[in-house]
């Protein structure tokens, strides 16, 4: 193990911002991080080893004591619920012989839960070692089980059991008409850096991820702050339930995004980029390389890029499992090697950034859409969509329709058209822009689909009238609550709070005030956390109490309060160790006040 | 003597600490008496609740007397207070929601170091303990939250003048910030 370490600090050349990627290899060779090599890397980087177990414990995918040596991770999206996820895990735990949460006695194998990993067109879905598997059904974990018991190498699994779907099923402006290799950066050199950016400017083009600031704006900014080094970043730590697109995107158009990130380093001068991949995409990764291998062999990336002086290179971080490093700034932490906890912002990242210089961070999307601008134009651009809302918008479609998949629409198309589109019948509402987005009623179809309405980072899911909104909301503040970074109290303990209160309606347990409470819970939450992940961690919560409060308050017993938790079920062990069973050793639910 | 605002107190698993912080009102003691009758309250050492304006609590829910105890109060106080850290957040006793409860017990009665004629107390007069210390919100309804460890003599001043002009309670910053 020491030699192992130590190669592997020296390639990264022991630095300190390498470490996430530096434990991911040891994580994946050791199925955890053991105390040894925590030990060798704080003397090979220099720093603290609390700073290194700090690290560890933030992430999903890191672990201080051993996992199997197959980790079974099954994903725990909604959309994975709504396919028998929870029948089909109980099936593999049983065919395993390992329970959820635990490794198997012989440590061969691991089972747990994970947070969305971005397969909701084809789930259930899960991962074995970081790579993804797909469509799982009981035929297929019998052939998991079966690969595992005998020990088989996961190089000699067959590849069907991976195989992961790009399904675009409705491909637009944009994805009808995917650019040439250089295409863009050709036509940025001939019409001029600064032409091409008051192009873009006058395309409208918006912030992709969901947030929709203008993309001219933020690559000004950076262009303007007075500094020799800048970044370039590009957002692929794509960890909203039911966004898949830039998978999609990464899979099949990889070139188009590189070549808008590289169009970004012409605009701004950066001479560095990077690609933050989220760890479930691990299976994109050796592509991914090889793409930017090709790019750098054609002169597209690397020094004098198209002989025009242009110095830029691209390298891929690869995350290890946190929604929050979709956050900008989380993000940037993540790339320095440190836990994902946002920064606070101002500054922005545009004027303090990595390693505190300017940097641009964009989503995958608004890459792809900003090089396809570059050849064709603002005006091409701007033929569809409305007038805040310039151009398309990529869907990720899931959950109850009968095509889910990737869907492209100009900005102002209806709800209704997208529905019909994928066959959704018997709809009972939407979940727009994934949970922290919001929940609309078979009421609201005709909204459209644009930043000044419904905006979107492309995430949606769709629920038939068969489906319980608790179990959906449930769900929902379960993610979040697993998800908060720890950093700042009203998000860190309102969000588990969150959970417990909706659990507590939801299994009927809730009284009077409860509801009340609750929304009153989801509003400090929303009002004072750190960052956007708290202030849209009650979004579930809220945006369906304001739909259905009727739904709510048919939860709530006739009585003042009851206690959300067992109360007898919580003197059982004092009952074992007293051995105890009188009438004095057991307690009502419920008080006689009630 | 019969118009007079009638007060519960008790602590359940607390330190007794929030009871002394309402002792600091210190002279305004003579003032609250002329309108306040502490009934049930380790200050009058009596020792069951009745119908009464104001039950406070300090401490959170440990065993199952706590339990008996809070829902005595709630049946019998109009407006039911939980006082400081432990009734609010479980507080200090909280800790042992760490270690499970097997544990606790075995280290006090059975492992630990001097512990003669080791066995788990069994006695049907002890009340017997919740496998976690519970903030008292979840086990009964609450009315007003007093923040603090304890809360300082001005926070129970304050609100208890409120409540007897008839105010709706409220504290300002500077009693609930502790930097």
């Amino acid at each position: 193990m020491k030699q192992f370490i130590q190669d592997l600090a020296e390639k990264h050349n022991n630095q300190e911002k390498q470490l996430l990627q530096i434990l991911r290899e040891i994580q994946a060779c050791y199925h955890y991080i053991p105390e040894q090599a925590i030990e060798q890397l704080s003397g090979l980087l220099s720093i603290p080893r609390t700073r290194i177990t700090g690290v560890v414990e933030f992430y999903s995918f890191l672990h201080l004591t051993p996992r199997g040596q197959y980790e079974l991770l099954i994903s725990d999206c909604i959309t994975d619920h709504m396919r028998d996820k929870k029948d089909l895990t109980g099936y593999l735990a049983e065919k395993l012989n390992v329970a959820v949460g635990a490794v198997r006695k012989d440590g061969l194998v691991s089972l747990d839960n994970t947070s969305c990993t971005g397969m909701c067109d084809q789930g259930p879905a899960g991962m074995v070692n970081g790579y993804a598997l797909t469509r799982l059904d009981r035929d297929r974990i019998d052939r998991i089980a079966d690969l595992i018991n005998r020990r088989e190498p996961l190089a000699a699994w067959p590849a069907d059991l991976f195989y992961v779907d790009d399904t675009v099923a409705k491909p637009g402006l944009l994805l009808k008409q995917p650019i040439m290799q250089g295409a863009a950066l050709r036509a940025a050199f001939k019409r001029g850096l600064k032409a091409t950016l008051a192009e873009i400017e006058q395309s409208g083009l918006r912030g992709r991820g969901g947030a929709g600031f203008k993309t001219a704006m933020k690559w000004a900014f950076c262009t303007g702050e007075a500094q020799s080094e800048r970044y370039v970043v590009c957002n692929a730590d794509e960890g909203e339930p039911g966004t898949f697109k830039d998978r999609v995107l990464l899979n099949s158009f990889a070139h188009q995004v590189f070549e808008g990130m590289t169009l970004c380093a012409a605009i701004t001068g950066a001479r560095q980029g990077f690609l933050y991949l989220r760890g479930e995409y691990l299976h994109l990764y050796d592509r991914l390389q090889e793409i930017l291998h090709q790019r750098r062999q054609a002169g597209l990336l690397g020094s004098n890029i198209l002989r025009e002086g242009l110095d830029f290179d691209i390298d891929i971080h690869l995350g290890a499992g946190a929604y929050i490093c979709g956050e900008e700034s989380a993000l940037i932490e993540s790339l320095e090697g440190k836990a994902g906890i946002p920064r606070n912002r101002p500054p922005y990242p545009v004027t303090h950034g990595y390693l505190g210089k300017p940097t641009v961070v964009n989503n995958v999307e608004t890459f792809f859409a900003a090089s396809a601008i570059a050849v064709n134009g603002a005006d091409w651009f701007t033929q569809v969509g409305t007038e805040k809302s310039a151009g398309t918008k990529i869907l990720s479609i899931s959950g109850d329709c009968a095509r889910p998949g990737i869907y492209e629409y100009a900005f102002g198309t209806t709800i209704q058209t997208v529905l019909n589109d994928c066959g959704a019948m018997d709809v009972l509402g939407v979940q727009m822009g994934g949970p922290s987005g919001t929940f609309i009623s078979n009421q609201e179809f005709d909204r459209k689909l644009a930043f000044e309405d419904l905006a979107t980072g492309g995430s949606v899911i769709i629920f038939n009238e068969s489906r319980n909104i608790f179990d959906i909301v449930h769900n929902f503040t379960h993610f979040f609550a697993h998800e908060s970074c720890g950093f700042c109290t009203p998000c860190r303990v309102g969000t588990s709070l969150l959970r417990k209160q909706v659990a507590k309606i939801h299994e009927g347990h809730g009284s009077a005030g409860d509801v009340a409470a609750l929304e009153e819970l989801g509003r400090l939450i929303k009002g004072y956390s750190h960052c956007g992940l708290g202030q849209t961690a009650a979004n579930p919560v809220l945006t369906t109490l304001e739909r259905y409060p009727e739904l709510y308050q048919n939860k709530l017993k006739k009585i003042s309060y009851e206690p959300g938790f067992d109360l007898d079920g919580a003197l059982d062990i004092a009952r074992r160790l007293a051995q105890r069973d009188d009438a004095a050793a057991h307690l009502s639910q419920v008080g006689d006040h009630d | 003597m019969t118009d007079k605002v009638k007060v519960a107190t008790v602590s359940l698993a607390g330190c007794f600490g929030c009871h002394m912080s309402l002792l600091d009102i210190d002279e305004r003691i003579v003032q609250l008496a002329d309108q306040v009758e502490f009934i049930r309250s380790p200050l009058t050492d009596i020792k069951r609740c009745t119908d009464c304006d104001i039950g406070l609590i300090e401490g959170g829910v440990c065993n199952s007397e706590n339990v008996h105890t809070l829902r005595e109060f709630r049946k019998h106080c109009r407006i039911l207070v939980a006082v400081g850290a432990c009734a609010i957040n479980g507080g200090l006793p909280n800790y042992r929601n760490y270690v499970p409860l097997e544990e606790c017990l075995g280290e006090s009665y059975l492992d630990g170091i001097g512990v003669e004629n080791p066995h788990i107390p069994n006695d049907p007069e002890l009340p017997l303990l919740l496998d976690k210390v519970y903030p008292v919100h979840e086990v009964v309804k609450i009315d007003y939250f007093l923040p603090g460890c304890p809360p300082a003599a001005d926070v129970f001043w304050k609100f208890l003048t409120d409540l007897l002009e008839g105010r709706d309670p409220a504290l300002p910053y500077e009693l609930i910030h502790y930097d």
